[in-house]
């Protein structure tokens, strides 16, 4: 018999398929239910087609949370990769000193997400923390509760405070792994040190920071719990980003339609926009 | 173009000279000549590469001098130097094309545009790169990113030496050849010193008009390669050069008679400082089967076949030697008398060459 008409071969992917189907396709698909569905309680439901998505499309606030969030992600990737590869430039690349460092960097990715929020929370504060008070001794009228750029700017600090050492970490890793003939031929040539960093060690670095911008695009794009612990989302609506305006509308108001539809845009704009930075950074690295 | 004179080379790299048994170099001193084709030649780990970076100025030595022309260069850096190195992995700048690659070491001397088109021109029509300039070096083989990495030590006028550490290491063995020719061409046509690092004995024999041998940071010859394989100097050059290696047999003066265990022959007139360590070095085609008896008495253990010749692994006493055979030869078998060849029969005093057999049996 032909291999490929042997049936018993379908047998063999029902385990995988099984899985991926209850941890995957099966909840997935529920939310796409919800989303085409308008649900009025047990029982009672109508199929209304897309008209969620224009409908969540055409709201005010989520084109606004939604601007608030390019915003944000735009911004850590500006902050967080120059500053990123900057440190991983400065730090010794062998000897305990490395190790030490390297350690003493990686901490803040060991601390669990609310509970980052929670030590930017009271750091933060204009009355009895650290970071709060110095910014008020210094003359800056400094308080997150009441002003949007405040709460921005305690974002931007907790989150590059968090996630730097993510970058710092793969870019280290980059310039470890350049052989040190290059260095030397580099000297040879008479290189400035400007011109090895531009010419050796950022091309080098290239493959690595395709994954840190992608990561740390993807993390930002959905980030939830610190934003919620430090701000709510406030003041106002000013630090409402995607997810906190999605978990608003499926847990506060129990929209449950509404916000399907709107978690499958969420998702698939992080898929489009991955996608779209990967193709253009493979692209870069081979022209 | 430069004569670059090595004085009392010592290096530590933990930079403590006090214990000598430690140190990467115990103390060297040699020239290379002005122009010439040198090959510096030893087991990983003798000192070799280190000796070359010193060279360069990539390492700089605990102690003792370089000078370029009898000017000292062992402060100046590396690039104060005009010395072009090419290592053992390709070194290229990924981003840039061939050209600009060339054009490098130019632009980091602030040279005018002009003269790099008309550097980077000559040096790719030196070394067939010309057809490629326009291309992205990082996508070339092998072989044209050697030549690339070499091209950019040689766009720089007046460069004083060339240092190649085991470049052909990654090369494919067909384009090995071609790129070895290529070298050599480059050498001749510029007149420049080159010095060549290797741990592979043919490529050094072939390569160099003079092969330094290194072992354990300490320099054991430095000659030709007809002398390295005539007369190594020390038991250590007889056993790295040649496949396979120079047979060395332990013997003890008897009057006029060497005597080992397995046979005698007649002395010559040596006479090696009293309580010195006898040996005799006897290459593999130094020892032939004789037709009568000789004193000396060989049983066959087994034979190797290499095309035009037959290596025998012969016992003489309890000492196991090598025996080089032409094919035409016929193999003897069982116990049979051996032949030492006098003039390639050498005795070496506590490792050290002090004369051959040569005049002993005139």
């Amino acid at each position: 018999m032909h291999k490929l008409d042997d049936n018993r071969a379908w047998l063999l992917i029902v385990p995988v398929f099984a899985l991926v189907a209850f941890n995957a396709i099966i909840p997935l698909m529920t939310v796409v239910n919800y989303s085409v569905q308008d649900i009025f309680g047990p029982g009672q439901r109508a199929f209304i087609g897309v008209e969620w998505f224009r409908e969540m499309l055409r709201d005010p606030t989520i084109q606004a949370a939604f601007i608030r969030q390019m915003v944000f992600s735009g911004l850590v990737l500006a902050i967080q990769i120059p500053l990123g590869i900057a440190i991983a430039l400065l730090l010794p690349r062998s000897g305990w000193k490395s190790s030490l460092a390297i350690i003493l960097i990686a901490i803040p990715l060991l601390v669990p997400f609310n509970v980052v929020g929670t030590i930017w929370q009271v750091y933060a504060r204009p009355e009895i923390g650290l970071l709060g008070r110095a910014i008020n001794a210094v003359g800056f009228d400094y308080n997150y509760t009441a002003s949007p750029v405040a709460a921005w700017v305690t974002l931007l600090l907790m989150d590059t405070w968090h996630w730097t050492p993510l970058v710092i970490l793969l870019a280290f890793a980059g310039l470890c792994s350049i052989p040190q003939p290059y260095y030397q031929a580099a000297r040879i040539d008479g290189a400035s040190r400007y011109a090895i960093f531009r010419y050796i060690e950022l091309p080098k670095l290239k493959g690595v920071m395709t994954i840190a911008v992608l990561l740390r695009f993807m993390d930002s794009f959905m980030i939830y719990t610190e934003p919620f612990v430090v701000t709510g989302g406030g003041p106002g609506s000013s630090t409402t980003f995607l997810s906190i305006r999605l978990v608003n509308m499926a847990v506060g108001q129990f929209d449950l339609g509404p916000a399907a539809a709107f978690s499958l845009m969420y998702f698939l704009v992080i898929l489009l926009f991955s996608y779209v930075f990967y193709t253009i950074l493979k692209m870069n690295s081979r022209a | 173009m430069a004569e670059i004179t090595i004085s009392d080379l010592r290096h530590a790299y933990d930079g403590d000279l006090s214990d000598p048994s430690k140190l990467a170099l115990k103390g060297i001193n040699h020239v290379w000549r002005d122009g010439g084709a040198y090959a510096l030649l030893g087991p990983s780990g003798c000192g070799k590469s280190s000796m070359l970076n010193m060279i360069s100025g990539l390492v700089r030595p605990t102690a003792g001098r370089i000078l370029f022309d009898g000017r000292d260069v062992t402060d100046l850096r590396p690039e104060e130097r005009n010395i072009a190195q090419v290592f053992q992995f390709p070194v290229l700048y990924d981003t840039m094309t061939v050209a600009e690659n060339l054009a490098f070491p130019l632009r980091n001397r602030r040279i005018a545009p002009a003269q790099i088109t008309r550097r980077v021109n000559e040096v790719a029509e030196m070394l067939d790169l010309g057809p490629l300039l326009k291309r992205r070096a990082a996508g070339l083989g092998a072989a044209d990113k050697q030549k690339i990495s070499l091209g950019r030590g040689l766009v720089r006028e007046d460069v004083a030496a060339i240092l190649f550490d085991e470049p052909l290491t990654v090369i494919d063995p067909q384009v090995k050849f071609d790129l070895r020719r290529k070298l050599k061409l480059v050498h001749e046509t510029l007149k420049l010193t080159l010095v060549y690092v290797t741990h592979d004995q043919s490529e050094a024999l072939t390569f160099a008009d003079q092969v330094v041998v290194m072992s354990h940071g300490e320099v054991m010859q430095a000659a030709t390669p007809e002398e390295l394989y005539d007369r190594p100097s020390h038991s250590f050059v007889g056993r790295f050069i040649g496949s396979p290696g120079m047979n060395f047999l332990p013997c003890a003066l008897d009057g006029n008679q060497i005597r080992f265990d397995g046979g005698t022959i007649p002395a010559p007139a040596l006479a090696p400082r009293p309580g010195s360590q006898l040996t005799l070095g006897l290459r593999p085609h130094a020892i032939q089967p004789a037709d009568a008896p000789t004193g000396i008495t060989a049983d066959l253990i087994e034979v190797e076949d290499r095309g035009p010749w037959r290596i025998a692994d012969i016992a003489i006493g309890t000492n196991h030697l090598k025996m080089k055979l032409k094919d035409d030869v016929p193999l003897p078998s069982g116990s049979f008398p051996v032949r030492f060849d006098p003039d390639a029969t050498l005795l070496y005093a506590d490792d050290l060459l002090t004369g051959d057999l040569r005049h002993a049996q005139a």
